[in-house]
Parts: C-alpha cells; sequence; structure tokens
C-alpha cells in the first residue's frame, strides 16, 4: 500500500489523536451554545408556561397552583427551544452534560410568591 | 443442484441497523432475494399529527441520526410552502452550510464503514478520525454533536457569526479537504480495494430509471439525478454540478460519495463567500391551511415530504418517504447472480439506513 505511506508516517511521529478524556479536557465551547444541562432562576420565573407549550417531548411541567415548574432530565432532547423561547430569561444553559443515574428523578424548581 | 436458503440480518456484523434477507443460493451463487423489513417501526408519520406543527421539526429529526439536519430542513421547507411564507435569505444560506455538512458527516461515516466491511480496519478508522473535524464543526456551531435542532418552521434558530464563518471554519473545512484528498487514493486505487468492488452488483441505467433508484445509487449508475439542481433552499443560486459515474457497480457508487465528500466542501466555501447579512428567523402568522411537497438531496437520496393542514396547530397528515425505502427495489435487482461472499457490501453499498426507511 504505497499511497498509505505518508499517513503512516504522520501516525508514528506525530501525537495521537484522541483525548484521554477523564484526564484531559477539552477546551470550553464557543459562542456559550453548549447545548446540555439548565438551570431555572427562580427569581426570574412567572410561571407563563411558555417553555411546557413549547417543549416537544413534554419534558417541563409548569404547575401554577403549587408554584413549581418540573423538569425531567431523562424524557428532554435538549433542543433548548425553552431556554431559547424563555422571555424573562429565567432558564439558563449550563456548559455540564446531563450525567447516567440510577434513578430517573426529576427536577422541581419551587418558584417563590412575587409581591 | 439444490437450492440453500441463506437467511442474512437482521442481526450482521455490516450492517448497523436490522434489516432481513432472505438469500436463496444456489452453489454460493445468489438466485433470489426476499426483503423483510419492520424491526424499528416507531410511528413517527402518526406523532406528526399529534403534535403541534411547529414541534415537529424535533420529532422528524429523530427519524434519522445521520442525516437529521436534512429531515428537520425538508419538513420545514415543506410547511413554509403550505404556509405560504418565504425564509430570509441568510437562513436559507446557513440551511445549506449545515446540510453539506451533514452530508459530509453522513459520508465519511459510509466510508469508513466500507473500509470497515472488507476489513481494512486502519483506514476505517482514518477516515472517522477525519469525520472527528467535521463533527467538531457541528458541535461549535450547534451545540451537539449528532443532533443539530437548529431548524424551525420560518428559518434558523441560530446564526454562526461572519468572522467565524471566514476564519476557523474554513480553516477546518481546508484541513478536512486535506486529509480526505490524502486518504481517497488508498480507497480507490488500492487492488485489494478494486478486487472486492470493481464489477459487483451492477445497476444498469435503464434498470436504476425503471426501478427508481435515488441519490448516489443512481448517480453511480450514470443518472443526472440531484434534488439540489431543483434549487430549493439557496442551491439556485450557488454552481455545482452533481457527480455522475457511468459504471452501476459497488466501485462506482464508492466514487461518487468520496467525490461528493470534496464537492460539498467547495459547496459550503462557496456559500460561506455570498452568505448575505440579513435576518434569520420570520414567525409564521397563520396556522396551515393548504398541503404542500418538499423534496430535498439527503446523502442517500431523494427525500419528500409531504404535508397537508387543516387551519389548526395540528397537520392532517404528514408523508416521508425516505431514500433507502426507494432503494431496495434497485438491491433486489442488483443481488441476483453475485456470490454470498458480496452480499454484505453490495447491501452497503446502497448505504442502507433503515431507521429512515421504517420511521
Amino acid at each position: 500500500m504505497p499511497w498509505m505511506i505518508p499517513r503512516i508516517l504522520k501516525n508514528l511521529f506525530g501525537g495521537p489523536a484522541t483525548i484521554r478524556y477523564p484526564f484531559e479536557k477539552r477546551e470550553p465551547f464557543l459562542f456559550e451554545n453548549f447545548r446540555g444541562r439548565f438551570e431555572h432562576d427562580s427569581e426570574k420565573c412567572d410561571l407563563c408556561g411558555d417553555c411546557q407549550r413549547l417543549c416537544p417531548s413534554e419534558a417541563i411541567k409548569v404547575d401554577e397552583e403549587n408554584r413549581t415548574v418540573t423538569w425531567d432530565p431523562f424524557k428532554c432532547i435538549y433542543c433548548h427551544i425553552c431556554v431559547e423561547s424563555c422571555f424573562h430569561q429565567a432558564l439558563k444553559p449550563v456548559v455540564e452534560y446531563t450525567l447516567p443515574a440510577y434513578v430517573k428523578k426529576q427536577v422541581v424548581w419551587q418558584v417563590p410568591e412575587k409581591k | 443442484m439444490a437450492k440453500t436458503v441463506m437467511p442474512f440480518g437482521p442481526q450482521h456484523p455490516v450492517l448497523p441497523e436490522p434489516i432481513h434477507l432472505t438469500l436463496v443460493l444456489e452453489d454460493d451463487i445468489v438466485q433470489e432475494v426476499l426483503p423483510n423489513i419492520g424491526y424499528c417501526h416507531r410511528g413517527i408519520e402518526k406523532g406528526c399529527e399529534r403534535n403541534a406543527y411547529w414541534k415537529n421539526p424535533r420529532l422528524v429529526e429523530h427519524v434519522c441520526g445521520i442525516c437529521n439536519f436534512m429531515h428537520a430542513q425538508a419538513y420545514c421547507e415543506a410547511v413554509e410552502k403550505a404556509l405560504e411564507m418565504e425564509v430570509p435569505p441568510r437562513a436559507k444560506y446557513l440551511r445549506v452550510i449545515w446540510a453539506e455538512l451533514n452530508r459530509i458527516r453522513s459520508h465519511l461515516l459510509w466510508l469508513g464503514l466500507l473500509a470497515d466491511a472488507f476489513g481494512f480496519e486502519s483506514l476505517f478508522m482514518q477516515f472517522w478520525r477525519i469525520r472527528e473535524k467535521s463533527v467538531f464543526l457541528i458541535e461549535k456551531t450547534t451545540g451537539n454533536r449528532i443532533i443539530f435542532s437548529t431548524c424551525v418552521v420560518g428559518g434558523v434558530n441560530k446564526d454562526i457569526p461572519n468572522d467565524y464563518l471566514r476564519g476557523e471554519f474554513t480553516k477546518v473545512l481546508k484541513e478536512i479537504k486535506a486529509d480526505v484528498e490524502e486518504l481517497l487514493p488508498v480507497l480507490l486505487k488500492d487492488p485489494t480495494v478494486k478486487a472486492r468492488c470493481v464489477g459487483k452488483g451492477v445497476l444498469s441505467k435503464e434498470d436504476a430509471h425503471k426501478l427508481g433508484a435515488v441519490g448516489p445509487t443512481a448517480r453511480g449508475s450514470g443518472l443526472r439525478q440531484d434534488m439540489r439542481l431543483t434549487g430549493h433552499a439557496a442551491y439556485g443560486e450557488l454552481d455545482f454540478e452533481p457527480v455522475v459515474e457511468p459504471d452501476g457497480d459497488s466501485y462506482a457508487r464508492a466514487l461518487v460519495r468520496a467525490k461528493e465528500v470534496l464537492q460539498s466542501i467547495e459547496l459550503i466555501l462557496e456559500a460561506i463567500g455570498k452568505i448575505p447579512d440579513t435576518e434569520i428567523f420570520i414567525k409564521p402568522d397563520h396556522w396551515p391551511e393548504k398541503e404542500a411537497f418538499s423534496r430535498i438531496e439527503q446523502p442517500r437520496g431523494e427525500l419528500i415530504y409531504y404535508v397537508k393542514g387543516n387551519g389548526t396547530r395540528y397537520l392532517e397528515r404528514c408523508k416521508i418517504r425516505t431514500p433507502t425505502f426507494a432503494n431496495i427495489p434497485p438491491l433486489l435487482a442488483m443481488l441476483p447472480g453475485c456470490e454470498m461472499a458480496d452480499v454484505p457490501i453490495i447491501t452497503l453499498s446502497i448505504d442502507p439506513c433503515i431507521a429512515c426507511t421504517e420511521r
């Protein structure tokens, strides 16, 4: 295979193409548009329910009576429509993957009464 | 000579997805093929009728992970036609850029799988090393490695800054191009590769036309058929000529895909040069009432979406015709007459995507 020789020499003397992941981590993402986990700012939320209406996988539930927002990280497809649609910017993306878990637990955010 | 019936699939090392072919063999030569699909049906078309229409791009993206952007694009174009709205020019160009990135990623994945299918493990790893660069570009511009989630009805929901497009984006694309050009001679000139591909699974131009082959399968048989020529999105303003190879064997189809990677890079660079500065999203002002078709070119061929609205926020019907579904009859015409050992490579040469086929 004479055509592969340049590549073989490059691979022999160059570094590895892979990263030793848990020890080395890649540089952070550009434009801060990484779609991963997000957090809820209870001070800004006014329970309008836009996120619930737009969510394609119905992973967010807004309960106006009990003043709670429930998010199911295992139903979520991480499209970030809710983050983009939130008028008050109460949902904030975090540059972090959602970790695996033994129990499929929902995240409940309590929204305090506004004066 | 007695006939032997041999099952091929649904679990087979060469197949990433489940398809079952019943092969009738006579002395190691395939005489007859019966396909059996239906192992991963998920009812996505029905799901599209139960969701509000603006949620569906995220659902149809999950029809197929390898070509997910094209599914969302085809759905959005169909609904935009039904709504009789025009997308801003910058959104059209961004759609072209992402669609072609998707094509590069899909074709590099397939070239790697082809190398893997005839046991050329090191070439497989080299192609996937190049593919990782395209995945990196997708992650930086959209936020995730595989699922784009950027196409919405009315435009796109993310913008790529111009200085990034002309800076690092172009640089990485040129790196991909140099890497592919360095590796292609290995795939295309190597005698062992030629021995497994040349003259295997021949589909003549007449058969390709008669049986309705689409995409690289049709272009590998000499048919000049490419939905990008219809000028959807911004393709009408870009200058390109589809790659056509006349031979019609597995090698010709591999050649078409390999050349299309380089062509897609050229198309993206051309689109970056012409991209206008306008808004990227227009909000639809009513609900779809009419019916509309959209036809776009996926990595595997022509993808058709048909949507019918009824004046509410739910669709009456959403029909998806995927390219692999159209390419199964040509596959059945290719297989008879070949040896049992060539069946995996010929099956792979149409780039089967069973998740697409069954939806």
